[in-house]
Parts: C-alpha cells; structure tokens; sequence
C-alpha cells in the first residue's frame, strides 16, 4: 500500500517536471571582451570586480557566470543600469554575440554548441527579436519589414504576407502596409518591430530595450498592448530594460544585473520586499510601492458566512471570535453576497429573525484582485468596513487600512502565493 | 661625411620593375592579346553602334532622359542640348563618341572588379588592412606612370588606355562600397542576423539596399576619374577629345586646344549629373 502511494508521487512528480521544462535555459554564460579571455574568467571566478580584472588583463567582462531559466509562457525581465551586461546577455542568448563559455538551451538544444546552418534554423523557428531603435530596414514597406523573417525562410510570397498582415493587424496597424517606416511615429515603429517578431511565430521573442526609446506616454501604452498581446498568444517574453518600474510593471519574474552579474532573480515583490543585498535595497528604494503592489498582495484572509447555510447567530458568534463588528456573507460557491453588522444580526436575533438574506447590506465596497495598492486609496477611505477583494465576484479576502499603510512603509506581509 | 650617400650603391629598384613588367608580358603574352582584341572589338561594336545614331536624335534622346532623371526639371536637359549642340558644330562629334565610348568601358570595368572587392573589404578586417595601402598607391601614382606598362601589355591604342583608367579610376568605388556596408547600423545588421539570414540575403536584402547611396557617390567619383584619364590616356593613341588637346598642345594652338577641353567639360557636367541622379534619396 504504502509502495504504492510511493510510486504514484513519483510519477506525479515526474509529470510536474515534464511540464515545467524550461523554454530558455542558460548555464554559466560568459563573454569576455578582449584578449585575455581566459585570465579574466579566472579572476573573474575569484570575486574580483570588473574594474581590476580590466586593469590586470585588459579585458572586459561582459556576462559573467549567469544561470537562469525561463519557462514557456513567461516574462523574464532582465534589468539593469547601462554597462550592466543585460544586452551583451541577450545578444548571447541568440548568439549575435559569440559566448565565451557557457551554454544556452533553448527548448532543449544547445544554441551555444551549433554550427552555423543549425543556428539559422533556430533563430528563424524558435527566437525572433524587437530592437530598441526598432531595427526596421527603412528601404521595405512595413508590410515587407513584417515579412522578412518569413521571407530568408524562403516561404512564398503569398504565404508570408498572409501572415505578415494577420500579424500586423494584430498590433493594429493592417491599413498602413505600405508605407514606409519614416513615414510612422516611434510608437508604430516599434509595433511594426513587434510584428515582425510575431510573424514568425517564434516560441521565444527577444526584446531589448523595446520599448526605451518611446515617450512615456507611448511606452506604457506599448506595455499594457504587450501585456493583452500576452494574453493570448503565451509567447516566451524575455524582455531587457533600464526601467525599474517597467520591469515591475511587465515582469513574471526579474533578474537584476550589476557589472555582468546577476544580482537577484525573484518575482517583482520578492525584489521589492526582500532584496539580496545592499545594491539591489538602493536600486528599489525609489520605487513607488503603491503601482507596484495589488490588492491581492496585502489581502488577508476574510472570516465570512454562508448565506445559505447559517442564521444570525453563527454571524454573530464568528464576529465575537475574530473581534470584528461585521463580516462578509458568501455562497456556497463562495460568490460575495454582501455584510452583515453585529447590530443587525443582534437585532435579527432578538426579532428571531432566521434568514440572513434579510438583515443583508447588498452594498459593499468591492476591488478586483489585481486593483493597483494606489486605486485603493480612495475606496477604502470612504469605507467603514474592510474592502472586500474578489475576483469574477468570487470572494478572495479583505483589506483592512492598517494593510495598505503598511504595504508603502514596506513593512506589511506580502502574499507570496500571490 | 654627410654626402655618405655617394659611396652607397643606387638599389637597382628601376631595373627591377623593368625586369618585372617585362616577364610579365612575356608570361602572360597569351592573356593580353585576347583581352587586347575582346575589348577591341567591344569598344568598335559601342562606338559604331553610337555613330549609328543621327547627332540630333541622340541629343533630344539625352535630352529627355537628362529632364526624367532630375526629377521633371529643364535644368540639365537644355544644359545638354546646347552644350552637346556645340559640340557637334565644332565637329568634334565623333571624338566626342569615342571618348564617351572610352569613359563607359573603362567605368563599368571599374564597378565590375570595384564593387566585388569592395564587399570583401567590408566583410574581411585583412582584406581591408592588404587592399587600403595599395588602393592609396594606385591613386596617388602619377597616371601617366600606369601608361608606361600599359603599352608594354597591349602596345597602343585604346585598350592600354582603359587599363591606365582602370588602375586609376577603380578606388574610389571600392572604397565607397566598403564604407556604405561598414556604416549600415548595427542594428539592421542584427536584425538581419537574429532572423537567420545567411550571409548572401543579408548582402542583397538589406547591406547593399541600404549602402547604395555611398556605392553611387564611388561610382560617380570613378566615372569623374575615367574621364580625366581620356587626356592622359591619348597619349598613347586612344582617340576622342583628349586627342584634340594633345594635339593643341603639341602646336601650340591655344583655340582648339580651348574648344577641346571645353567639350571636355561639357561632357563631363553631363555624365556628372546623370550618375548623380540615377540613386539620388528622393525621400530625402
């Protein structure tokens, strides 16, 4: 019996781990720039910084030692200040830079060990890229600069701009196919850049600084487009950017990059609430915890009632348990009904009142899961009681003031499972 | 004790380039004679074939391309009809095929071996270390120096003409083609690597559409080149305009001698334009 029950955790396990296979894997990527590769990796392996091995050998390092993986359907943000190495690591990664050593999976084969004619086919099947300056060849129309990676691929034409213009009408720009890139703003441009990378199909897209040289207004725009896009075409993101807050803002998870090391790979809140060390504390300390953070972050667990099930009387008990003055009711699918106070349900009690539905306050202050700490402000200010968080009505938890206060001092707990 | 250098020997430098040229004409006789006549007869079939046309069809013709080219403007087009109208009233109309035969020949030889040599360049940080020096030799050699071997592998006339052009006009092509793919942003060339381009469809799908404008403007230098060679090169028999004004010169005739090299010019404001125009960045 016990065997058994053995056996089948196994398996089990066995089966979790086939389908979190990473798409990306990468395995103590290295780039030295210089002659004296092999002498800089060793200091480099020895914990000098970046600045003495360049002094004693003459070489830069670029990437040093960096392991990571990213699974399908995921945005990696890889983040840091210029000179950080984060796009020397992109560009290692689809091997537009050569590693020094070190591997690269992607989706199981090792880009950094293939010949050239292997390298072509990964980079036209598997990855494709959106640059920061959008890298679009001013001389094609955009419905050519959306064909091009189809068309080295040597599909027909017909073919490639049936799927060059799905791709393009997806980022909303099916009526300007020929125009010329000059003709369009930032913004266009670099959804043309997006399209062409979605034309493809790739399993993994590459985005260095996509969205840096866009004014703000346009970037955030481009970032919530990403993130619909996202949605529903589950790509693989792996997105390089300066911005601390867009890399919060986009990021499932992030690793921080310091002189060619990463620093710190953790979801945002994890950077944001317990960073690695000093370097990566001063980085988020500007940050501003209220767009960061979400309801469903500092939520705590709601005591709440069955509308179908109990009386007055339980609402009353499980008030005086909790040290509440009202709490929430539910259904049995746990679907928000409304609150109920103490008084009403004493007065319920008095008048022998046995059904809750009609002491009920229908009304109550009510937030998505994934409302922004900064929208709750004024929700819970005009509030009496506790918000209630929900998501597609479903009752999730509450917040109470004293969370959200907590929450910007950076001192609340934060919900990991979140 | 300063004029040490009167007991050193003079290195034998000029014996040994004469000695070089002329085992490479008896080495390589069986290669210039063919070359010799090929381009011979090339230049015979242009030459009649241009003489062919009537002087005024052939005007109003470069006249018409002159005015589409720039754009619909009269500028160059009636430029062209009255110089070229000169031209033939002063009876240089034949010299002027013929130098004009010399000039086309010579530049599409140069845009030929030039461009190739220019990719490799910018592909190949050796071959452009090997080829820079040389390419600073070749045009900074007096022209009329090129003349010398010239005759030595094709005897007169005007074949070893074009050969003198050659080696004189081609630079300018080779490096421009190398500095138009060198300047091609990083990050078009990225794109087109990240998509798994190969080498030749990177070439032709985005270094030399986005280079073109720099081969053109080494394609205009050269073609200027090969022009300024046409004197040079009648020295040793090419017929046409340079002709004339050897000949001016060898009399002492100041009149002809201004009316030739004024044909010169007229001809070489046109071509100038022409090439100048046929890739101009209208969206610019």
């Amino acid at each position: 019996m016990l065997q058994k029950v053995i056996l089948m955790m196994t398996i089990m396990l066995q089966k979790k781990e086939v389908n979190t296979v990473p798409i990306i894997k990468v395995e103590n990527l290295s780039k030295v720039f210089g002659k004296n590769t092999k002498a800089a990796l060793q200091l480099a392996e020895a914990g000098k910084t970046k600045e003495e091995i360049l002094k004693e050998t003459g070489s830069t390092v670029g990437v040093n030692r960096a392991s990571f993986e990213v699974e399908a359907g995921e945005i990696f943000v890889i983040m840091g200040l210029s000179g950080s190495g984060k796009s020397t690591l992109v560009r290692l990664i689809n091997r537009l830079i050569e590693p020094t050593t070190g591997d690269v999976y992607i989706d199981g084969e090792n880009l950094a060990k293939m010949d050239k004619k292997e390298l072509r086919r990964v980079r036209r099947q598997k990855l494709s890229m959106v640059f920061q300056r959008f890298g679009l060849f001013p001389n094609r129309t955009i419905l050519q600069n959306a064909e091009y990676g189809l068309e080295v691929q040597g599909m027909s034409k017909q073919e490639r701009s049936e799927k060059a213009k799905t791709s393009l009408e997806l980022v909303g720009l099916g009526s300007y196919l020929d125009q010329y890139p000059g003709q369009l703003s930032g913004g266009m441009q670099q959804r043309v850049g997006l399209a062409r990378a979605l034309a493809n199909d790739p399993e993994v897209m590459l985005m260095d600084e996509a969205f840096s040289a866009l004014d703000p207004l346009i970037r955030k725009d481009m970032q919530d487009e990403l993130l619909d896009l996202q949605e529903t075409m589950k790509k693989t993101i792996l997105f390089i950017t300066h911005d601390l807050d867009e890399a919060l803002r986009i990021g499932d998870r992030i690793a921080l990059m310091k002189d060619g090391n990463i620093v710190q790979i953790g979801t945002p809140e994890e950077i944001l609430m317990n960073p690695a060390n000093s370097y990566v504390e001063k980085f988020v300390e500007d940050v501003d915890r209220a767009k960061v953070l979400t309801a469903q972050q500092i939520m705590k667990r709601p005591e709440t009632v069955n509308i179908e099930k109990h009386g007055p009387r339980v609402a009353l008990e499980r008030m005086r348990e909790a040290g509440l003055s009202s709490i929430l009711v539910v259904d049995s699918k746990r679907v928000l009904q409304g609150i109920i106070t103490a008084d009403a349900a004493n007065e319920a009690r008095k008048n022998e009142v046995k059904n809750l539905s009609e002491i009920i306050q229908r009304d109550v202050p009510t937030v998505e899961k994934d409302t922004p700490l900064h929208d709750l402000f004024a929700v819970i200010h005009d509030s009496p009681v506790p918000l209630a968080v929900t998501e597609n009505g479903k009752l999730l938890g509450i917040i109470v003031r004293g969370a959200v206060i907590g929450a910007l001092a950076g001192e609340g707990e934060v919900n990991e499972n979140a | 004790m300063l004029n040490f250098m009167e007991n050193v020997e003079a290195m034998p430098v000029a014996e040994w380039t004469t000695n070089f040229v002329s085992r490479l004409t008896d080495t390589f006789a069986f290669l210039f004679d063919p070359i010799k006549d090929g381009l011979g007869n090339l230049m015979d079939v242009i030459t009649s074939g241009l003489d062919a046309i009537p002087p005024i069809i052939f005007i109003l013709l470069v006249a018409i391309l002159a005015f589409f080219m720039t754009g619909r403007k009269f500028g160059l087009a009636v430029f062209s009809i009255v110089g070229l109208l000169f031209i033939w009233n002063q009876g240089l109309w034949d010299q002027l095929i013929d130098t004009f035969t010399l000039v086309l020949t010579s530049s599409i030889l140069c845009i030929i071996v030039g461009i190739p040599i220019g990719i490799l360049m910018s592909k190949s940080k050796i071959a452009q270390t090997i080829i820079t020096p040389i390419l600073d030799f070749m045009q900074t050699m007096p022209a009329f120096v090129y003349l010398i071997p010239a005759v030595a592998f094709f005897s007169i006339g005007v074949v070893p003409g074009i050969f003198a052009s050659l080696i004189f006009a081609t630079p300018p092509t080779v490096r421009f083609t190398n500095l138009g793919i060198r300047q091609v942003s990083e990050e078009l060339v990225e794109a087109a690597d990240a998509f798994g381009s190969t080498g030749p469809q990177k070439l032709f799908k985005v270094e030399l559409p986005m280079a073109k404008y720099t081969i053109m403007a080494g394609i205009n230098q050269t073609v200027m080149l090969a022009l300024s060679m046409v004197v040079i090169a009648s020295m040793i028999g090419a017929p046409g305009l340079g002709r004339e004004v050897l000949s001016s010169l060898q009399r002492a005739q100041v009149g002809p001698g201004f009316v030739a090299g004024l044909s010169i010019v007229v001809l070489a404001i046109i071509i100038d334009r022409f090439t100048q125009n046929i890739y101009k960045d209208r969206s610019k």
